[in-house]
């Protein structure tokens, strides 16, 4: 499908000296660290060097959030590169290179599922390329034609010659190919396909990996920050004479906004503490007066929010152009849209949605944002909560005025991101308060300030009308969403490209105002509309007679992508709408980066309406996939954040400000919430696209649930979480 | 004022006010960053340690309370991470982004010495404080029924 550009220049990079290895003087917070960012051996390509008992250290431009990217980036560099796995090291890939050299890893951006799907084609070839030099560095130094030469794990080999990659390393770093080789097709590989475990899992069972929180530097000092409560307004003034005696603290750093609406990334107006603890930072900032302007924001709550939304929904909105983003080809979307008020309007069956309802979710990271500046006069060292090193780097150069030579931003794991890593300024915060201190810091966000001043997932509201045709089949349909003005295009996926075919179909849009930022959110807006959309197909699908799941089935024939996740959920799950009293199972699909994910759930409600999920099944279709065990773990991943939200989340906004931002009053699935069965089964099509696999199975988990409930109850759940709902 | 922890069978002394909540002990002044901070109100786990034997969350509890006690992090649980909660949670792929690990290993051992065969609701309710954000819930119970046999054996 989508394939990046990438140049060439990527895979010629030469470089005779060790790769990337900083030295700096911190200290190191563990050997891992130590090991991970140095890697010892002689350089090929920016992405990868051999040492001489033939280790090889591949380097990772995306950030680790345990999605994998550690492991499936150099899956992918060694397959085409042919060298035994137990050879292959990770190391995190040199964001100052990146950035000061027209970025040389082509972007170090992640999210959006797109490590593999998309950036499989030049991550290959850097492998590919290093191969077929060393190809040539030994038909060179044997004499020998170089299609005699074969390079197999980690062996180069001629006739009687042999060698290892390791002994050829420092001569193919200096060859330059007339011709780059070309990557190999699906079905040639042996080692992408196949279940490794990912590479970072041991640091991950001893308290090893470092995260920015845990990384400490000489002298330095701790930071907490509070910006105002009300998202966009903004600190007027602080008396840190208040609070100055306290215990340990230091300094109050005010942080200022530089620009009147700053956008995501921008620093926002907020205040920091600064003292020798943590601790003690949080608790003589927590007991400063601080005075603030509240801004436009202080009027608009939940209830404000919803009063809009349903007054735009009552009114017309803005058509949607059809859409483009569905793997399937060549089948008839059929739009028709200025036919359908009419078609509406004399409908001899008409079916009328009420509203749905998905409110605003914080990310709430495990970790919270965090970040480490040690800004000095000569060079500025940062390690920080982000899911793209590089442009985190030109951010906490612009922060200061600083040229991005001098700044090195230092990969560290990542406590979740699930998209919360884009949109943030806690790097901007701890530079800022670095510089002003003029000693090392590090800023911890309190889980309060994390969750109050998160970059949200946006609320959705959205309802429908259809005509029904004698076969019970829709003949018309319309839906009006309402999403949120920053990010309207989080009101539109899985609505207009909607993969179901009837022949009259218009989408409209309407947008509510908020002060609220908006963030990327695992599978957004998907997440979100899945709930809505696949709830209107069972009301649709039960109002002409039809099995929900044999309606779908229907309603994409020719659609093989679809066709294959929705047959293997008829074939494969004991689908049947009829559980008996009391229990109940539901079905939704739904399509995000480019894969197709149906779910299937099994729940039963009690006569006090107590809701048990006895079983999710899953059914993936991402075309191909590279690391099926990592992919299988993604998507019980992806489907576990989704239910947990479904189940327990909704952030509560009064008066401008979120209330419930800790996890006693935002809640979590927990344990005993989760249901005893989770099971994920890839039905790739295997033909040539290659879809995301770190949030697709999101967004069918609630409607697929709300679906279930409703055969176990005759109760339609349309907002979240369900737990406040009445069954 | 001069404070002295057992921890992972160390004397360690250290310079803290004794109210200082346990975690920031652990981590600041004795440089074990294993033990994560997640809410600081007792409500995520990511904080879990072992206190004579009882898993409990370090945030919330002023350093001085655990002077005299047997104190035991993620660092303590094996010198070369071969522990069976450690084993069975590298051989089922527990672990995501990691961050809650280390509390709901910690959680794990606890249960496992006192329960040496959990069922799924003793893995349920000594479990039911630690969060996991990446959602590795399954795999974690599990585990925790593939640490039990590994320890039999
Ligand atoms: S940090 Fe202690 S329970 Fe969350
Ligand atoms: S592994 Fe990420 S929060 Fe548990």
């Amino acid at each position: 499908m989508n394939q990046m550009k990438f140049t060439r220049r990527n895979f010629l990079q030469v470089s005779a000296t060790a790769a990337g290895a900083m030295v700096i003087g911190f200290h190191m917070p563990s050997k891992a660290m130590a090991q991970a960012e140095g890697s010892a051996g002689t350089e090929i390509n920016a992405w990868l060097s051999i040492d001489a008992n033939n280790i090889v250290s591949i380097a990772t431009p995306q950030t680790e959030m345990g999605q994998g990217a550690f492991t499936s980036v150099p899956m992918m560099i060694a397959e085409e590169l042919d060298v035994p796995w137990e050879n292959v090291r990770h190391v995190f890939a040199d964001a100052n290179r990146h950035v000061n050299n027209e970025n040389l890893y082509t972007t170090t951006s992640t999210g959006g599922s797109t490590t593999v799907s998309r950036r499989h084609p030049y991550m290959m070839q850097a492998g590919a390329s290093a191969r077929e030099r060393l190809r040539q560095a030994a038909a060179t130094r044997w004499g020998v034609p170089l299609d005699q030469v074969v390079a197999k794990q980690g062996v180069l080999s001629a006739g009687s010659n042999q060698g290892t990659y390791g002994e050829f390393a420092a001569e193919a770093a200096a060859i330059t190919l007339e011709q780059e080789p070309a990557i190999k097709p699906y079905g040639d590989w042996w080692l992408l396909g196949t279940d490794v475990k990912r590479l970072d899992i041991p640091l991950k069972t001893n308290g090893s990996a470092v995260f920015a929180t845990d990384v400490e530097v000489e002298g330095m000092v701790y930071a907490a920050v509070a910006a105002c409560p009300v998202p966009e307004g903004k600190v007027v003034s602080f008396d840190f004479d208040a609070i100055k005696d306290m215990p340990g603290v230091i300094q109050a750093v005010e942080l200022k906004q530089t620009k009147d609406t700053p956008t995501f990334t921008d620093l926002r107006s907020a205040v920091a503490v600064v003292a020798e603890s943590w601790y003690q930072a949080k608790n003589a900032l927590a007991a400063m007066p601080i005075v603030s302007d509240f801004g436009r924001g202080a009027a608009i709550s939940n209830e404000s929010q919803n009063a809009e939304a349903l007054s735009l929904l009552a009114g017309t909105g803005v058509v949607l152009k059809d859409e483009e983003g569905n793997p399937g080809k060549g089948y008839d979307k059929g739009v028709n849209q200025d036919a359908v008020p009419g078609l509406l309007e004399s409908a001899t069956k008409l079916v009328v949605g009420e509203v749905y309802h998905r409110p605003f979710e914080a990310h709430a990271t495990m970790m919270p944002p965090a970040a480490v500046a040690d800004v000095k006069e000569d060079r500025v060292d940062v390690w920080t909560f982000t899911q793209d090193i590089g442009r985190s780097l030109n951010e906490v150069a612009d922060q200061l005025g600083r040229d991005t030579t001098n700044v090195f931003l230092h990969q560290t794991y990542l406590g979740g991101g699930f998209g919360g890593g884009y949109n943030m300024d806690v790097h901007r915060q701890a530079a800022a308060i670095s510089a002003a201190i003029g000693r090392p810091v590090k800023v911890i966000r309190s889980r309060e300030e994390d969750i109050g001043g998160d970059s949200q997932r946006p609320p959705v509201w959205g309802t429908y009308k259809a005509a029904l045709g004698d076969d019970g089949l829709p003949t018309a349909l319309m839906t009006h969403f309402v999403g949120e003005e920053k990010m309207p295009n989080f009101a539109r996926s899985s609505v207009a490209n909607m993969p179901y075919i009837i022949p009259n179909r218009r989408h409209e849009l309407s947008q509510v105002q908020s002060h609220v930022p908006i963030g990327y959110h695992r599978a957004p807006g998907a997440n979100s509309n899945g709930f809505i959309i696949e709830q209107m197909v069972d009301e649709l699908a039960q109002a002409g007679g039809w099995d929900p799941l044999d309606w779908r089935i229907k309603l994409t024939e020719g659609n093989e992508p679809w066709q294959r996740v929705l047959l293997a959920m008829k074939e494969k799950s004991g689908w049947t709408t009829d559980l008996g009293d009391g229990e109940g199972m539901g079905c939704a699909v739904v399509e995000s980066h480019g894969t197709i994910a149906g779910c299937v759930a099994t729940v039963s409600v009690s006569r006090r309406g107590q809701i048990f999920i006895d079983k999710l099944q899953y059914f993936l279709n991402s075309g191909y996939t590279i690391n099926p065990l990592n992919a299988i773990e993604q998507a019980e991943s992806s489907a576990i954040w989704e239910l947990s939200h479904a189940m327990f989340g909704g952030l509560d906004l009064r008066d401008g400000r979120f209330v419930n931002t800790n996890f006693d009053s935002y809640q979590m699935l927990r344990m005993p919430d989760t249901p005893p069965v989770v099971e994920v089964q890839l039905v790739n099509s295997e033909d040539g696209w290659w879809g995301g696999l770190g949030e697709p199975a999101g967004p069918p988990t609630p409607p697929a649930i709300a679906n279930a409930i409703f055969y176990a109850s005759g109760t339609r759940i349309r907002t979240t979480p369900f737990t406040k709902a009445t069954i | 004022m001069a404070i002295t922890l057992n921890i992972n069978g160390n004397d360690v002394s250290i310079d803290a006010d004794p109210q200082m909540p346990l975690l920031w002990a652990i981590r600041e002044k004795a440089g074990l960053s294993g033990t994560k901070f997640g809410c600081g109100i007792a409500q995520c786990g990511a904080c879990t340690v072992i206190i004579d034997g009882s898993a409990v969350r370090s945030c919330n509890i002023p350093v001085a309370s655990a002077v005299g006690r047997q104190l035991r992090t993620i660092e303590g649980v094996s010198e070369n991470n071969d522990h069976p909660v450690q084993l069975a949670w590298q051989d089922l792929t527990v672990p995501q982004c990691g961050y809650c690990q280390s509390g709901q290993i910690m959680s794990a051992v606890a249960l496992l010495e006192r329960t040496p065969e959990p069922s799924d609701r003793e893995i349920d309710q000594a479990m039911a404080g630690n969060i996991c954000r990446c959602g590795t819930y399954p795999r974690i119970r599990a585990a925790i029924h593939r640490a039990a046999e590994l320890a039999k054996a």
